[in-house]
């Protein structure tokens, strides 16, 4: 059988998920596809959280362009699709007098970037700001306009909204190779059968190169996975409010201490590069790397107080930086090549990317655009992805009110985040339902906390075979091949 | 079941030192007592212990965990307590007002005269000890694991590597190998074992399960379901000894690295916790440093034996019935004075009954209408006399009087009101 | 032929490690042990050793699936694996009592295998 879309996006990051709502809003078919179990299992599931303001690139790159217009669009894209974002603003903190010249450097890279709000603070401003940073501090580049986020729930709440605006989302697909016309795409061959597209657009993040590669554009471009570790706090020990980053070396932006919106604090990464694109493990030397690096910002932390760690991998390209006289190896690709048609393709949209996510995603609009597609706004476009409850974050009265609308509400299934049975429901069958454990813990925040799905773990797998009608043994943590349950205890064989 | 506005005690969680101070206050007098439990049924982690070992300091008898469990449940059951199930409770507040939550009841709010804190303990992570390595399924701690062996029949493995030789941890190793799994090696990072000797005797060494002291998981492998670990050999500041790794296949790893006493509820409450144990500070009754809120059993420190979990409850259910019962009288100790027959009114309108324990209390009040004849005062609680006084006349203008005396003490604590009728005699 | 074996007393928790002297049928001596439950404890361990059983059966409408059951005494170390084969064909129906005879005097061992919880229907 044969289906016919107009837009194929492969990839259910951060990017494929918002370019899939930003196309959601005009008439066309759009499908999505990701291998994985889920949106959201790859670099996007990593990373810091953060909505970077846009100091760092260097100037006149795509990076540097699209991250001061992409944090610019932020507000809006939280408002309309209702998740937690905060701009509680950044620090680049300064140690030692070695390290303040370089933050002169990150406030003229600012200034040419076209980033606002920002200036340097002197070291007793610093400390007066955050108590807990070392007493080395010298100074900092403060930018106001940084921001933190929850990376998951953005990019679920832009699938959802793709999905409720008629955009279809296929998980567990794989990409294998391209349907060609002569130099035209025209569809995918996928492990779940072929799919028919007028354009196929590239936001498979790690694999990105693979993709162009199969489509014969770029075939000297590779990315490199780089890892890097984190460390997550208790939020009932350790509270520090804000988002300090150390003086930035050529490894990256370096070991940083953050908040996070659920109150959590984290550190890391760390930045590795490593062979294996989905070697996502954490290792001991990189733990005790991030440890070293964490310290020398705040040297109270405990190693008692972790509750989790874990690894990401960001896909470093190797693409020369388009703009005339400029030096730079590492930019982002976004481009319709010329040697295919109907090919839109992203290569090496690492950090900055989840800040960009919103302009890369207006970017392919445009390139389209240019290409001659019409983009006619659908009538009944929806831009507004409602939030659902969660219980932890209401007052008393409010679950009141709430239980006593739906009593499912008042079954907490996580103990430590507050995690209800009615939250737990609705995620299995929103728009985009989430399937695995790992699926609904990234949505509702549960088995996050101190026991680490201890507690919840029996009964998420008993609500999700109910929901879905299968057996227990069936439930897994993030799809096929991870199942929890092997056998019933008294069936033994022999 | 209808739920009281106020209980005298509140016990949060049933497991073996919740049942005790359940028990127990109820014997120390305590009327109103409710057990608040989050799981579906009483009994705690009790009833995942299905093995023997329980009972040996308290009933001289070996007993699995959910015959402990039955006894103390028919007990307290029997002896009226109240129970809430499947109801987390949410917030307790230093006024002990809890705010609970559960599908079957909604949102409750209670007050409490006395409340203990039973909330037992919860398992060591793998991120607790930092075990490198991917993020599959088929890593457990070994309490979770049980649950899903003996309470909900289903094994999360066949072949497993335990790490820490922990109670849980041995148990585990000797129940999965009842169930047919292959249980290939246990860890301690230690050079002594963690658990009771009885339990490394007819755990593991009954079925030649091997133990390796100062060893741990160096790394884990498998992207989605566990494929092996590599564990090595520790020296002892725990720093692996190169060399000496070795790769184990198997689909589970097991935790038994520790327990730690659950105390989310009474920190935010304002219950001081030593940081040494990790559990409350408490006096001989088990009180903490918040005035009527007790704690007992693995929520002050972690036990060995649910023996001693049971005794430490005792402690608590009593302590917290003799606050309670305190409590009570004092709410209760004014009582109204009522104008009943012929009276206009009365003065005091109210009286603390506990002073009549030491000193007299004179009523004074006016009549309604003049009995110009021998009349009686008399004092009653709504069924008894107390105390009467025959009068020769009574006149709207004139006052009278009536005493209540100490001898009449034990009439009035009983009472919850107090009447004067003037009649003819 | 006089040998030498090695036990740990599991009389109570301090778990003396025994060393017994042991000539055929007949202990010369026991080295080791802190107190006399040591001596009681080697005759039984090297002669007859028995320990308590505990595991689970299948219930049908139960509320919950398995229901935990154990042998009312201890049973032969080595009947062990046998009782947990007898104990695994059994599916009893709920409601279950507690303390009910699950297995009566299961192979012969004059001991029976009994709930250790009750089970309601659900």
């Amino acid at each position: 059988m044969q289906e016919k879309y107009d837009f194929i996006i492969i990839g259910g990051g951060v990017v494929g998920c918002i370019i899939a709502r930003t196309l959601s809003r005009y008439e066309g078919k759009a499908l999505l596809i990701e291998k994985q179990a889920d949106v959201c299992m790859g670099t996007t599931a990593a990373n810091t959280a953060i909505v970077h303001a846009g100091y760092d690139p260097l100037p006149n790159t795509l990076k540097a362009r699209m991250n001061v217009k992409g944090n610019a669009m932020w507000d809006q894209l939280a408002g309309e699709l209702n998740f937690a974002f905060e701009r509680r603003g950044d620090f680049v903190v300064a140690v030692g007098e070695d390290e303040l010249p370089a933050l002169d450097v990150l406030m003229t890279q600012a200034k040419k970037n076209g980033v606002p709000g920002c200036a340097i603070l002197s070291g007793p401003e610093v400390r007066r700001r955050e108590k807990n940073i070392t007493p080395e501090t010298s100074g900092a580049l403060w930018a106001s306009t940084g921001g933190i986020c929850d990376p998951f729930a953005v990019t679920v709440a832009a699938a959802e909204n793709a999905v409720m605006n008629g955009a279809e989302i296929k998980l567990n697909t794989e990409f294998k190779e391209f349907i060609m016309d002569g130099s035209r795409i025209i569809g995918i061959k996928t492990n779940r059968g072929d799919f028919f597209s007028r354009w196929v657009i590239n936001a498979a993040g790690l694999f990105s190169d693979f993709v162009m590669h199969q489509a014969g554009v770029r075939p000297e471009f590779i990315i490199k996975p780089r890892k890097g570790e984190y460390f997550v706090f208790d939020q009932a020990d350790v509270q520090i409010d804000n988002v300090l980053f150390p003086v930035p070396s050529e490894k990256g932006k370096g070991i940083l201490v953050t908040a996070t919106v659920h109150g959590n604090t984290i550190l890391g990464p760390n930045a590795n590069i490593i062979q294996d694109k989905t070697d996502t493990s954490t290792t001991l030397a990189g733990m005790e790397e991030i440890w070293s690096g964490a310290r020398k910002l705040i040297p109270s932390l405990s190693k008692k107080h972790v509750i989790a760690t874990f690894a990401g991998l960001r896909p470093m390209g190797n693409a020369p930086c388009k703009t005339p006289g400029v030096n730079y190896n590492a930019d982002y690709i976004i481009e319709i090549p010329k040697e295919v048609q109907g090919f839109v393709n992203l290569g090496g949209i690492e950090s900055p990317g989840l800040a960009s996510s919103p302009a890369i995603a207006q970017e392919v609009v445009d390139l389209l655009k240019d290409a001659g597609e019409e983009l006619r706004v659908k009538k009944d476009w929806d831009p507004i992805r409602p939030a659902r409850p969660r219980f932890r974050e209401m007052s008393q009265k409010d679950r009141k009110l709430l239980v006593d609308m739906d009593p499912r509400y008042g079954r907490i299934i996580c103990r430590c985040e507050n995690v209800t049975e009615g939250e737990i429901i609705a995620e299995i069958h929103a728009p985009l339902p989430a399937t695995t454990y790992d699926a609904i813990k990234r949505r509702t925040w549960l088995g996050t906390g101190r026991c680490q799905g201890g507690f919840d773990t029996p009964r998420i797998v008993e609500i999700l075979a109910r929901e879905l009608g299968v057996s227990p043994l069936e439930i897994t943590k993030l799809g096929k091949g991870s199942e929890f349950l092997l056998r019933p205890t008294k069936n033994v064989e022999g | 079941m209808l739920l009281k506005n106020t209980y005298d005690v509140v016990i949060i969680g049933s497991g073996p030192g919740g049942l005790a101070a359940a028990v127990e206050a109820k014997k120390e007098g305590a009327q109103d007592v409710l057990v608040i439990e989050r799981d579906v049924e009483l009994g705690g982690i009790l009833l995942q212990c299905i093995h023997n070992g329980f009972g040996l300091e308290i009933f001289n008898e070996d007993l699995p965990g959910p015959s402990y469990a039955q006894r103390y449940i028919d007990e307290s059951l029997a002896l009226g307590v109240e129970t809430l199930l499947d109801t987390i409770v949410l917030e307790v507040t230093p006024g002990r007002k809890i705010y609970a939550s559960s599908k079957k009841y909604g949102f409750v709010e209670i007050n409490a005269r006395a409340i203990v804190l039973a909330m037992g303990c919860r398992e060591r992570t793998r991120a607790m000890i930092r075990i490198p390595g991917m993020r599959p399924a088929g890593v457990f701690t070994a309490g979770t694991a049980q649950r899903f062996v003996n309470v909900e029949g289903i094994m999360p493995g066949n072949k497993f590597v335990i790490l820490g030789s922990g109670d849980i941890g041995m148990i585990m190793a000797r129940r999965l190998t009842f169930e047919g799994a292959k249980v290939e090696r246990v860890l301690e990072i230690l050079p002594y074992l963690s658990g009771l000797t009885r339990n490394y005797v007819q755990c593991l060494q009954d079925f030649d399960i091997p133990l390796q002291f100062q060893h741990t998981v160096k790394f884990i492998h498998g992207k989605k379901r566990v494929e092996a670990v590599e564990i090595a050999a520790v020296d002892e500041n725990w720093n692996f000894i190169p060399g000496t790794e070795e790769l184990i296949p198997c689909d589970t790893l097991l935790l038994s690295v520790g327990l730690i006493p659950e105390n989310e509820l009474s920190r935010k409450v304002g219950v001081e916790l030593d940081p040494i144990t990790g559990g409350p500070y408490v006096d001989e009754s088990r009180q903490t440093n918040v005035p009527g809120i007790f704690a007992a059993g693995n929520v002050v420190h972690v036990y060995d034996l649910a023996d001693w979990v049971t005794l430490a409850g005792y402690e608590a259910g009593k302590g917290a019935a003799k606050f309670a019962m305190a409590l009570r009288a004092k709410e209760t100790a004014h009582i109204p004075v009522n104008a009943g027959k012929n009276v206009h009114h009365v003065v005091p309108q109210s009286i603390n009954k506990y002073v009549l324990e030491q000193d007299e209390i004179e009523l004074q009040l006016r009549v309604l209408k003049p009995i110009e004849d021998r009349s009686v005062i008399e004092v009653h609680d709504g069924n008894h006399q107390i105390v009467r006084r025959v009068v020769r006349y009574v006149r709207p203008g004139e006052m009278n009087t009536i005493k209540l005396k100490p001898r009449h003490f034990a009439d009035v604590e009983k009472a919850s009101s107090l009447t004067v009728d003037v009649s003819p005699r | 032929m006089v040998e030498k074996r090695k036990l740990i007393c599991i009389s109570c928790p301090v778990g003396c490690e025994l060393t017994v002297t042991l000539d055929g049928d007949n202990i010369l001596e026991v080295e080791d042990n802190a107190c006399k439950l040591g001596l009681d404890y080697a005759q039984q361990e090297i002669f007859d050793p028995k320990r308590m059983v505990a595991t689970s059966v299948k219930v049908k409408n139960g509320f919950h699936p398995l229901v935990p059951v154990y042998t009312e005494h201890p049973i032969p170390k080595p009947m062990i694996k046998d009782v947990l084969a007898e104990v695994r064909k059994v599916e009893i129906e709920a409601p279950v009592d507690f303390n009910q005879i699950v297995i009566e005097n299961v192979l012969d061992t004059g001991v029976n295998i009994i709930a250790s919880r009750n089970m309601p229907k659900v």
